[in-house]
């Protein structure tokens, strides 16, 4: 190519590529960047326009309370247990979408519809059935006399972690399925074929052959779902609202910023979920190989 | 080694019957080619023999025993697919070794007999390599090694070749000859190539929705198609035909159609009148594509140094008459009488 064609073809890479640096750097790279200043002043919603600088005083100061590490042990089993329940459903709902049975179609929208809906309207859907007195849940596990008093599950130390993890394995799901069985259909019929007429075990098809092609739809799925997960905010708001045993990084922070007026408190918090989850997909990015190409 | 029999093989998918009542018996170590235009049923005939298929009726005899309910990988065969299927995550030595090593093979032996059988098809030096990283060449022959080091009795390929280029086909096609005849082992390899069945086959299944419409000889079949379909599908160019009425004075009691093959044609000063239409030089030889009167296109071939009139030119064409084959009006070959 001639030097003054790859001088245009570079002028209108950029020319296209300016729009989405435009909205990045307003809505993306201003916002993190006025946080991270904030971060380090005493600034108050009260009144925003003085302050002082403070240095790194506030990251101290959030890693000082109490209530931040018990957020972020919230948020860390939150994540743990919901993404790897959601996988490991989501691969065998996949699997099974993936068989040519009856009724595919309906199934493969049908599952959809707990993903479609707003996940507060899902999270307030989940609250009623859970009532104490009133909940659909007690009255069923009563009735088959699993138990004998209705439980207040958002209440049971034990229990309200379980049940949001619960309502979000619920809600996601279906996109996990979504996802897998997107990667299950580019795995080629014909080299199961093979395996099976070599002899090859069912489970050490899916073990050797299918698992590992399936590896970069699984990976981007539990990417995209860690990241969610990290800085999960409405679910735990809805169900468990400023409550102690359900608090996540993301309501710490929001406390810190709305309910006690400390915005440099609370932009250091932010920045620390940021923190949070750039460390996790840099992880996993690395642990799952996404950054090599797939192949086949 | 083993021969396979086909009694009565039936396969419907739903209402829609693919193979109806196959009947064939293929001998220890024969080559056999199934051939056919794509809807035929070769391929699913072949799944079936390879136990991907189920029979929807009839039965399968692999080296006498019956196998149309046995497990694919109880069956003795091994297939290489169309498309290679290699596993593409594994390297070729693991491609090859990966079936001995679900069945529990010692390492050592996995790795001896991998080595062995990458020499024979001469991709030694590829064994570390994963399939992304091979010609399609390379890659259809480390397909056929994953099938050879199983040491099955049968072996089947579906269309192995059509993914090639042409010289890679040819290389290939004298390639699974030569393992035919070292292996001795009994081969079915399906095809909608006429040229790969003509040069690879031992005996040539052609097949046509689901019947066979004629099993043989290549060289039985070329000179003694048992239908106008066989006449047509084998041989390059193919026949051509025209009816009986219409080619006045070379007609054959009973034949309603007549059809002549491309290479027993001659130019000449009388006979069937034509017109030229377009001539191909393809170097070694010339085709050329002549207009007979009832409008019908006709090819015959020449020799590369040949005159050939200007395109537009009238010309006559002639043939022997033991050139000329007679088909009844089921399409059914109609035999010359000795007279």
């Amino acid at each position: 190519m001639s030097r003054v064609l790859a001088r245009r073809e570079r002028r209108a890479a950029w020319l296209f590529l300016a729009p989405a640096i435009v909205v990045l750097l307003l809505v993306a790279a201003w916002p993190l960047s006025k946080t991270f200043y904030l971060s380090l002043t005493d600034a108050n919603f009260g009144n925003p326009d003085q302050y002082g600088f403070v240095g790194l005083r506030n990251y101290a100061d959030v890693l000082d309370d109490r209530l931040w590490w018990k957020s972020l042990s919230n948020t860390l089993f939150f994540t743990v247990a919901s993404v790897g329940i959601e996988t490991v459903l989501g691969i065998a709902i996949a699997l099974l979408l993936n068989q040519a049975i009856p009724g595919r179609g309906m199934l493969r929208a049908s599952i959809l519809i707990p993903w479609a809906i707003p996940v507060v309207v899902s999270a307030k859907i989940w609250e009623w059935m859970l009532h104490d007195q009133f909940g659909v849940i007690n009255a069923v596990l009563i009735h088959l006399g699993v138990i004998e008093r209705g439980l207040a599950w958002m209440a049971e130390p034990g229990l309200a972690l379980w049940v949001i993890v619960f309502v979000d394995v619920w809600i996601t799901t279906p996109f996990m399925v979504l996802l897998i069985l997107a990667g299950l259909q580019m795995i080629s019929k014909e080299v199961l074929e093979a395996a099976y007429v070599d002899g090859v075990p069912a489970w050490r098809r899916f073990i050797s052959i299918t698992l590992p092609l399936l590896r970069p739809s699984i990976g981007v799925a539990v990417l995209f779902r860690t990241l969610d997960a990290l800085r999960m905010f409405d679910l735990s708001y809805v169900l468990g609202g400023n409550s102690q045993k359900t608090m996540t990084v993301s309501i710490y922070a929001r406390n810190q910023l709305v309910s006690f007026q400390q915005m440099g408190l609370g932009s250091a918090a932010s920045t620390w979920v940021f923190f949070l989850v750039a460390l996790a997909a840099i992880l996993l990015i690395g642990l799952l190989k996404l950054h090599k190409p797939a192949e086949g | 080694m083993a021969s396979v029999t086909l009694t009565g093989a039936q396969k419907r998918f739903g209402n829609v019957t693919v193979i109806s009542g196959v009947d064939l018996q293929i001998a220890d170590g024969e080559f056999v080619v199934f051939v056919g235009p794509s809807g035929c049923g070769k391929s699913t005939l072949l799944r079936m023999i390879a136990g991907l298929e189920d029979f929807s009726g009839g039965s399968l005899q692999i080296g006498g025993k019956h196998m149309e309910d046995v497990m694919a990988s109880k069956r003795g065969v091994a297939m290489v697919f169309q498309s290679y299927a290699l596993y593409p995550h594994m390297t070729v030595a693991r491609n090859i070794g990966f079936a001995l090593e679900t069945n529990g093979m010692p390492r050592a032996e996995i790795a001896r007999k991998t080595r062995e059988v990458a020499e024979l098809l001469k991709i030694g030096k590829l064994l570390d390599r994963k399939p992304r990283e091979l010609s399609g060449g390379q890659r259809q022959r480390v397909a056929i090694g994953r099938a050879l080091v199983r040491s099955p009795d049968v072996f089947l390929f579906d269309e192995p070749l059509s993914n090639l280029d042409a010289d890679l086909r040819t290389e290939m096609r004298a390639e699974i000859a030569r393992l035919h005849k070292e292996l001795g082992v009994t081969m079915i390899y399906v095809t909608h190539d006429q040229v790969e069945a003509m040069t690879l086959a031992d005996r040539i299944v052609v097949l046509r929705e689901g019947r066979i419409e004629q099993v043989g000889t290549p060289a039985e079949l070329y000179a003694h198609p048992a239908n106008e379909f066989v006449a047509s599908f084998i041989g390059s160019p193919r026949m051509n035909f025209a009816a009986a009425a219409d080619v006045p004075g070379r007609g054959m009691g009973g034949a309603v159609k007549l059809g002549v093959r491309p290479e027993a044609i001659l130019l000449s000063s009388s006979g069937l009148a034509a017109t030229l239409e377009r001539v191909e030089d393809l170097g070694h030889e010339q085709l050329i594509y002549v207009r007979l009167e009832n409008g019908r296109l006709w090819t015959l071939r020449a020799a590369k140094d040949a005159d050939v009139p200007q395109p537009g030119a009238p010309i006559f064409l002639d043939w022997p008459d033991a050139a000329t084959y007679g088909f009844d009006a089921a399409g059914r070959a109609v035999q010359r009488s000795a007279a």
